[in-house]
């Protein structure tokens, strides 16, 4: 099946995605992300002003079946978070890189970026789960 | 014809001042008023119950009844849940008035009867599992993991060993295992299973690293229905590393007088009444999760323990070890009167021959199905139960484990467990218990290898399946979203 | 034997078409080392007759309160079952059904379940109640793990007034989280809420009392609740359910947690097990509520029906993260307690009370009369049980009255030293006026004859 994996953004193996415009990242979790969950009924999200480290859980995403924990790609302090979305989560499984965006995060660290998977990489993850 | 197959709820039937019957007696004391006595302040105004007749109660429940599947039924394949006979006569005991009507707070001397059997389950069951004493305490079998793990922590505390904060839990258990030791506390480390679906012997090693480990908890048989052959040399290896070794006993149907888990070094270990002891899952409930122990850990079992003097019963409460008390009483002692009549009707030999047939059974299933479906690590031998996946059935079309069960509806068998336990994708794990008859497990067959031919042909079918229950596929999203939990009418002004 | 339904010729035809042709083959994966050579020692299997004949004579050898008249209570109450509650729960299609994860087979025990939560967010006037636990003790227990993980704080305040035996559960579940548990003093037997004020702060999780308490007497509800509050704590009570056929409903009074035990409703007291917690709660709490919940949704064509919900709580889910281990309802149980309140319905549900409230006091007045038996508690108001100082020692006492075929009341001295001397009393419905009178009776008898 094929996955939506947009080139632009930035990637990891716990499948959330990072689109960086300027200082801030936005963070999401992807299609292939959703496409495993189901339908998502229940977003908890951090407030504005916790500060992060990488891989930090800040929150959690769940669907009828499955919960799964969200956890930072990058270090720094969350500026704001998508709560008008936790009325209608079914943003996440219809539009996970747009209106489904989770959280925005000042950098602490912008090399953390860097690091991460690209579009590429992250491919071969999701496909090595199988689908 | 089309046919309203809505059963209504009992509110909707409700009739102002409609009553059911002659229930109660005129009050034959002097009559005071309850606001005197209780307060007025204190009195409720409103009481939204319903208001039916007998005979509507009577109705609708019967409906409802037979809006449910039951072993009483059909057959019920589900895997790790032992769906065996629930045998009457064990529903005729647990009525005696000289045990349904019993108060837990009288005086010992007046249920010495009752203690009896408590004292002689106990033993028997700590034959059966080759340990030295057992409490009935426990509800359910969580219960008895998270008294279990209570006991660890204590067991360790009084070795002043409190650096032990670690559980061990292999990723094929059953959730309730590292949901109990987080309860008690412990912080739970996964280890993976092997490629033949056993415990990874280097990662309990690497696991057990560090002195923290508390326990290991492990199912055995395990959850993928398979024989931990090197068990003894888990529980050494547990045990040399200053930790507990406990048995999820829910899969004891495969073992009865073939094996025990004490003798293969377990410490711990928890029964379901409900399942190997044939007392009815009452669709949820009651059950009861007794929990044995070898001498090690028997200073710490809950009170009051029953005790034999000449022959005289009696509760034992003060014991300064205890973790203490997990129920408001003794534990579920109706289901244990149906265990202990289900363990006189089948005596030792009846015990043996249950596991025997149970794992006849499995592996006739097994053997049978395996051109058909993905037999899960394909060891030759399974145990009381065998798992599928059915990652053939998702590749060839478009199948999941789920549209198979929900199919086997149609045919009129209850599903199997699925997509458990995880480590199996698409898993199918069937468990027909030794009181099937071969007929019974061969349409079963049948119509697993009807399904396995339609998930070719015709898969839709199969994916849109079931079409012949009295409710098609329930939309579980919306019941999150518009969360309904309760009758809303009956709570408007 | 073992309600085995193969032949050995259906056996041999299994083995054969496995490959094998006998049984040992397929205990190959057992180590030799491990494999039981020995016979248990467990009796040889019984016959039907034998084995009906050994429980008639263990059942035998108990004073039942069938033949015996009940005046126990403490939690476990002789209330009257309807017989039509017995005769409906007993089917097979409610009794052998599995656990309802497959609702399209399960719709019986789903409706069923979905009308129980209803019907107990109707008694006790909250917003969601979930499918039922063990019992009230370890409802109470979860109930006070859930308000300590909701507001992060580690005090359990727990009124001294609340069933012993449910304190002694809380503590041993306390022990193992590291949470304190505090009591708090009982004042003519009830919670001392001046006391309650000095001991709440910024720490306390929860406020737990009983209503009525453990010694049948109404607390000042209101004040428990408002004080939990005030000092940020939630508020949670255990109650008795037929109770709630007259008393004002928990919900009235703002508690944010309720529960139980169910055992009244419609089920046998059965030595203290199986029993049935309810349990209901504010409907802000419902995701860190703990145990199943049956919801209604739609089925693919529209129609109603009815499933488990807000699943991702739960053990097999969530596993070391869920909100309690518990992965078992009592649902025969409440099953029982549905059939039993819609069967006695409003106005039945009302008279159980008052009758229980009425023959309590006639039965309170008639034992005060005895000369040297005097109220425990003489200002407290109390529903069906009460607390009596008696002139005779309550044990001692109990051993006459079974000569009576009576089961006297709870040596309180037992659970409370400072009570020793004095007995706690139980009245229900099913007590007649003779019944009493007979209590009475022999009480004095034993009074006057200066036996104990």
């Amino acid at each position: 099946m094929a996955q939506n994996i947009p080139a632009d953004l930035k990637y990891t193996k716990s499948h959330e995605w990072v689109r960086v415009e300027g200082d801030v990242v936005v963070i999401g979790i992807t299609d292939h992300a959703q496409d495993s969950l189901g339908d998502i009924v229940y977003l908890d999200l951090p407030e504005a002003g916790r500060v992060l480290a990488k891989e930090d859980t800040f929150g959690e995403v769940e669907s009828v079946k499955a919960v799964s924990e969200l956890y930072s790609p990058v270090s720094g302090e969350v500026v704001e978070a998508n709560t008008g979305i936790q009325d209608s989560t079914e943003v996440v499984n219809t539009d996970p890189y747009e209106g489904g965006w989770l959280i925005k995060v000042r950098l602490s660290d912008p090399s953390e970026v860097e690091a991460l998977l690209s579009a590429e990489e992250y491919g071969a993850v999701a496909d090595a789960e199988g689908h | 014809m089309s046919k309203d197959t809505r059963e209504p709820l009992i509110f909707d039937v409700s009739r102002p001042g409609r009553v059911a019957a002659n229930l109660l007696p005129k009050c034959d004391v002097p009559y005071q008023s309850p606001s005197e006595l209780l307060g007025a302040e204190s009195l409720r105004e409103k009481l939204p119950l319903p208001e039916v007749s007998e005979l509507d109660v009577v109705r609708h429940f019967t409906h409802l009844s037979q809006r449910n599947y039951s072993i009483d039924a059909g057959f019920y394949p589900l895997g790790s849940c032992t769906m065996k006979y629930n045998p009457k006569i064990n529903e005729k005991t647990a009525g005696l008035p000289g045990f349904a009507a019993l108060h837990p707070l009288q005086p010992q001397e007046t249920v010495q009867g009752a203690l009896e059997l408590i004292y002689e389950l106990q033993k028997m069951l700590a034959e059966i599992c080759g340990m030295k004493a057992t409490t009935l305490q426990p509800s359910a079998g969580a219960h008895g993991e998270l008294l279990a793990m209570m006991m660890v922590q204590a067991y360790h505390a009084e070795r002043g060993d409190t650096q032990r904060n670690i559980v061990v839990i292999p990723d094929s258990a059953h959730g309730t295992n590292p949901a109990s030791a987080a309860r008690c506390g412990f912080k739970v480390k996964g280890i993976p299973s092997n490629e033949k679906g056993c415990t990874d012997l280097a990662g309990l090693e690497k696991a057990l690293e560090g002195g923290n480990v508390a326990a290991l908890m492990l199912t055995n048989p395990n959850t993928v229905g398979l024989f931990e052959s090197d068990i003894q040399q888990i529980c050494q290896m547990v045990h040399d590393a200053g930790g507990l070794v406990y048995c999820d006993g829910a899969n004891m149907n495969a073992m009865l007088g073939l094996t025990r888990p004490g003798d293969m070094g377990f410490d711990v270990m928890h029964f379901n009444l409900h399942k190997t002891f044939s007392t009815p899952h009452g669709g949820g409930g009651p059950g009861c999760g007794a929990v044995s122990v070898q001498a090690n850990l028997e200073p710490y079992l809950p009170v009051p323990t029953v005790e034999k003097e000449g022959d005289t019963f009696r509760w034992k409460f003060d014991n300064s070890k205890s973790v203490g008390k997990v129920h408001s009483f003794y534990g579920a002692f109706l289901i244990a009167v149906r265990a202990y009549t289900y363990i006189l009707s089948l005596g030792k030999e009846g015990l043996r021959s249950a596991s025997e047939n149970a794992l006849i059974n499995a592996n006739y299933i097994r053997a049978r199905l395996a051109d058909y479906y993905d037999v899960a690590y394909n060891a030759p031998i399974c145990m009381h139960e065998v798992v599928f996946s059915a990652n053939r059935q998702k590749r060839e079309g478009d199948v999941r484990a789920m549209d198979i069960s929900k199919r086997l509806m149609d045919y009129g068998f209850h599903p199997p467990t699925n997509y458990f336990p995880l480590i199996v994708p698409e898993a199918l794990m069937i468990e027909p218990t030794e009181t099937e008859s071969k007929q019974t497990i061969d349409s079963f067959i049948e119509a697993m290898i009807a399904i396995a031919k339609e998930t070719q042909e015709n898969p839709e079918i199969v994916r849109t399946a079931p079409h012949t229950t009295l409710v098609s596929r329930l939309d579980e999203t919306m019941a999150v979203k518009n969360l309904d939990l309760r009758y809303a009418p009956l709570f408007e002004e | 034997m073992a309600y085995i339904s193969n032949t050995n010729e259906d056996r041999a035809e299994m083995l054969s078409a496995m490959g094998f042709t006998s049984f040992d083959a397929l205990l190959a994966p057992l180590p030799p080392a491990i494999r039981y050579q020995g016979e248990l020692n467990i009796p040889t299997a019984l016959d039907e007759g034998g084995v009906l004949r050994r429980l008639q004579q263990l059942a035998a050898k108990n004073v039942d309160l069938e033949s015996h008249l009940c005046f126990l209570g403490a939690g476990i109450y002789d209330h009257f079952r309807p017989v039509v509650v017995g005769m409906l729960a007993v089917r097979g299609e409610f009794a052998t059904a599995y656990t309802p994860y497959q609702p399209e087979v399960s719709q019986g025990t789903l409706q069923a379940i979905y009308e129980y939560q209803t019907l107990i967010c109707g008694l006790t006037n909250m917003d969601i109640s979930n499918a039922s636990m063990y019992d009230g003790a370890t409802g109470l227990a979860e109930a006070a793990l859930m308000a300590t993980s909701i507001l992060n704080r580690g005090d359990i305040v727990v009124s001294g007034a609340v069933n012993p035996l449910y304190r002694q559960v809380i503590q041993t579940y306390a022990n193992v989280t590291g949470y304190r548990v505090v009591e708090v003093p009982t004042a003519e037997g009830v919670t001392d809420t001046e006391r309650l004020s000095e001991i709440v702060n910024s720490q306390t999780a929860c406020v737990v009392f009983q209503q009525p308490n453990f010694f049948g007497n109404l607390e000042d509800v209101e004040t428990l609740t408002e004080t939990a509050h005030k000092a940020g704590a939630l508020a949670i009570s255990a109650v008795d359910p037929i109770s709630l056929g007259l008393l004002k409903p928990p919900g009235d009074y703002g508690v944010d947690i309720v529960l139980g035990e169910g055992q009244s409703l419609g089920n046998a007291m059965g030595f203290g097990g199986p029993l049935l917690g309810f349990f209901a709660c504010n409907k802000r709490f419902v995701r860190s509520f703990p145990g199943r919940i049956v919801g209604a949704t739609q089925d693919s064509q529209g129609r109603r029906g009815y499933t488990m919900t807000l699943r991702t709580r739960e053990q097999d889910i969530r596993r070391e993260k869920a909100t309690s281990n518990i992965c078992t309802n009592q649902a025969l149980l409440a099953l029982c307690a549905t059939i039993y309140l819609c069967e006695l319905g409003k106005t039945g549900l009302r008279h159980v009370a008052d009758l229980s409230l009425q023959k309590a006091h006639y039965a309170f007045q008639q034992l005060c009369a005895i000369e040297g038996v005097k109220p425990l508690f003489p200002n407290a108001k109390f529903f069906k049980e009460f607390a009596l100082s008696l002139p005779v020692s309550p044990s001692e006492l109990n051993t006459s009255l079974l000569q009576s075929k009576i089961v006297g009341g709870l040596d309180l001295g037992a659970y409370y030293p400072e009570f020793a001397g004095s007995s706690l009393f139980c009245v229900t419905e099913t007590k007649t006026k003779a019944g009493i009178d007979a209590l009475v009776s022999a009480t004095e008898g034993v009074v006057k004859g200066g036996k104990a």
